[in-house]
């Protein structure tokens, strides 16, 4: 009953008309047939068609080895047969498919909303904030615990539910939404000025890597060849972005432990990084830097020597504040073997980014769907095996110093040539699927012209969509008091995943 | 004891980094920082309307009588989109950074006006000049005005030295400060937070966002911004704004510096 699906590559447009549209039962036994072969679940999404009023329900599936996507496309009526019940990857998606569409994945086993979106179905009314039908354990000496949405620190919104015996947590249920802003509903209305804005605040912290993501989708799509010297500065911009947040978790890591002088340094690096990133385009999370065609900032000579000077001081300090930290008994002894997720449940998932390869797990879009000047400049892929609060912040020191020397050599072999290429017109009915990595992991556009050339972005997925359900299936049988330590450890992003 | 010498070696190599602001001159400013923008109406091509049709947000006014340009910086981005699409060079981002205002009338800039505003408020001066305690409320915020705001905690800038803190329970603060356009789903939470404070209350409306809705105005979605619901004592415009942006705010608000 499987059927073939479209070959296609990262951010290369293709003809919209060449997808495949196949019968409910043959999708869904594909999707699944190709997920048990390996393949991750980029994107399961429905798409307005307005052309013939219809929705369409599309699957983006990425095979790592050989750096393929495959897509296929049915008409999913009403309802159908739920695919999370053979596929767990697609858990997350169907719930979001059935909020915002309406549409019923029969027998799924945990149909509740994720965003609390107004209903857009006649006969399902709209769920309040908030108020789900939460996982329960009953027993005497059984105790739930709330969270949320506003929190204790300086940080965004969302609710934690806890079903506690004693300290030990033995089911943790996220349920999100707070954040919700409307970005895929007004991204999926077409171009305005607001556009690229979007992509910069979809998670205000990755404002590189989602408006990268953004700009070489509309590139594809409007046949744009983007100079060899915009790429590299896209890249240094990307991997700047990684090395300020990675250092900010490691310090916050190192405050979730309670040893302060790690916590204290890593603050103030972080801000060291950022205003890098702000030397180059003025502003300190690469607003405005990214334009379709290039980048907005050339990073002269002069320039490229200050950021030099100035990152080598930067890597001299955070190496000092690090290492203290990977050197210090107490600190290792609290995070390892804390939060620990298997890499068979990290696969069953479909994690990204730092999480998964802290499981084992090589996966990397920078690598495996190389994209503009990581087609030509390669990074190794750091992993590590154990799994734990250890392991997510051990991965994220060894590409923080992997992101140095990257951009070391960048700045000393910057290519000649012009930072930005004219945006011709779109080709019309094309598609295009892109790919990048975040400082968090995957980060998804997928970007469709219709017959008259316009321009829409029908499905935008944050790695935080993939990885939040990770967080809770590593606090099992952790203690409630480590919490703070495992959402730390992964660091996911609450508007990221609300839109 | 190897682990003592250790955190004693990191400590001198990290030596003492915090900001001599405001007693010593503020931070450097990157050169391609945007901060107030000016515009030079005199400037303008007749019927010229390019940057009003690129702004993502609709920041540019045109004074009915006058025809004058102003910019609403409590709606502006500061992504410059306006500059580059004006033909004649007719607006430009300064690098002045002190644009908080105590009543969001003076957030307009414009000819006639003078900038930066009063900031300045005698109850917050009286009240909270030497301990003002904030509960922070991510409203719908990116995470960038988040970590700008974060980062006042750390040791370079630390705004301790000052009695500011971010406190983790309402009923220990004197305010809050809202970042975030206020989503509809975070309507009721904002309101429960500023219930659940002790009056007398402030409250510091902290970027585009949840000045006016920023990006996000007019989305269904959310609710242009925290002043709709909760009554907002000072603004602070930026996208997000620079930490000195809101420093600086913070302390003219209280008094602490002129």
């Amino acid at each position: 009953m499987t059927t073939e699906c479209l070959l296609v590559r990262n951010a290369r447009a293709f003809p919209f008309a060449a997808c495949p549209v196949v019968e409910m039962p043959a999708f869904r036994e594909t999707v699944i047939e190709n997920v048990r072969l390996g393949a991750r679940l980029n994107a399961l999404f429905a798409m307005f068609q307005p052309e013939n009023d219809t929705l369409l329900l599309l699957a983006v599936m990425a095979h790592d080895a050989d750096g393929s996507l495959r897509i296929l496309a049915t008409r999913p009526g009403e309802r159908y047969q739920a695919l999370t019940p053979a596929c767990s990857q697609a858990h997350w998606f169907e719930r979001e498919i059935f909020e915002t569409w309406g549409i019923l994945p029969e027998s799924h086993p945990w149909l509740k909303p994720i965003r609390f979106l107004p209903s857009r179905a006649q006969d399902v009314p709209s769920a309040e904030i908030g108020r789900a039908n939460f996982f329960r354990m009953d027993g005497e000496e059984i105790h739930e615990v709330a969270v949320g949405p506003v929190h204790a620190g300086v940080i965004e919104p969302g609710h934690f539910r806890f079903q506690c015996h004693g300290e030990t947590v033995y089911h943790l249920e996220i349920s999100l939404g707070y954040q919700h802003r409307g970005i895929e509903r007004a991204l999926a209305a077409g171009i305005t000025p607001r556009t690229l804005h979007y992509a910069e605040t979809a998670a205000g912290d990755t404002t590189i890597s989602h408006t990268t993501t953004c700009c070489q989708a509309w590139e594809t799509l409007a046949g744009t060849q983007v100079s060899a010297r915009a790429e590299a500065i896209r890249a240094i911009a990307a991997e700047l972005e990684r090395i300020a947040n990675h250092i900010g978790d490691l310090g916050a890591l190192a405050g979730d432990v309670g040893f302060l002088p790690t916590q204290n340094y890593c603050g103030r690096i972080r801000g060291d990084v950022l205003n890098c990133t702000a030397l180059i385009c003025g502003n300190r999370f690469g607003r405005g830097l990214l334009t379709p065609g290039g980048v907005q900032w050339d990073l002269d000579t002069a320039l490229a020597q200050n950021l030099r000077a100035r990152l080598a001081e930067i890597e001299a300090d955070a190496v000092s504040a690090i290492e203290l930290m990977f050197n210090t008994s107490s600190v290792l002894a609290r995070l390892e073997g804390t939060g620990v997720l298997t890499a068979a449940t990290a696969r069953d998932i479909g994690l990204v980014g730092v999480a998964a390869r802290a499981c084992g797990l090589s996966r990397d879009i920078r690598r495996d769907f190389p994209y503009g000047i990581y087609r030509f400049h390669h990074l190794p892929v750091c992993t590590w095996s154990t799994g734990d609060c250890f392991a997510r912040a051990y991965v994220r020191w060894l590409e923080t110093r992997q992101s140095f020397r990257f951009i070391r050599e960048q700045l000393d072999a910057l290519p000649e040539g012009p930072i930005s290429s004219s945006v011709g017109p779109l080709r019309p009915d094309s598609m295009a699927i892109s790919l990048t990595e975040g400082w968090r992991g995957e980060i998804c556009h997928v970007t469709r012209t219709d017959a008259n050339a316009n321009l829409t972005v029908p499905k935008i997925v944050d790695p935080s969509f993939h990885n939040w359900f990770g967080l809770a299936c590593a606090l099992r049988n952790q203690a409630i008091s480590d919490f703070p330590l495992c959402n730390k450890s992964f660091n996911l992003s609450y508007c990221g995943h609300d839109l | 004891m190897p682990l003592m010498w250790n955190i004693l070696a990191a400590r001198l190599h990290q030596k003492n980094r915090t900001l001599k602001y405001p007693d010593g001159p503020a931070p450097e400013l990157p050169e391609r920082f945007a901060g107030a923008p000016e515009i030079e109406t005199g400037k303008c091509g007749e019927n010229c309307d390019a940057c009003l049709r690129q702004c993502p947000t609709g920041a540019i006014l045109r004074e009915i009588n006058t025809g004058e340009l102003r910019i609403d910086l409590g709606l502006c981005l500061f992504c410059r989109a306006c500059e580059r699409a004006c033909p004649s060079g007719a607006i430009h981002f300064t690098h002045e950074y002190r644009l908080a205002a105590a009543r969001r009338e003076d957030l307009i800039t414009g000819p006639g006006r003078e900038f930066p505003a009063e900031a300045r408020q005698a109850l917050a001066e009286k009240l909270f000049k030497r301990s003002l305690k904030l509960r922070f409320v991510s409203a719908g915020g990116c995470n960038a005005c988040e970590a700008d705001c974060n980062v006042l905690s750390t040791v370079a800038w630390d705004m301790g030295r000052f009695g500011i803190q971010f406190v983790p329970s309402p009923r220990h603060a004197d305010g809050i400060l809202v970042t975030g356009p206020v989503p509809e789903n975070m309507r009721l939470a904002l309101l429960k937070t500023y219930e659940a404070i002790p009056s007398p209350k402030i409250v510091i409306a902290t970027g585009a966002c949840a000045i006016s809705g920023g990006l996000y105005h007019s989305h269904p979605e959310t609710h242009n911004g925290a002043a709709d619901l909760v009554p907002v004592d000072l603004w602070i415009p930026g996208c997000p704004p620079h930490p000195l942006t809101i420093l600086d705010g913070l302390l003219r608000f209280l008094g602490r510096i002129s």
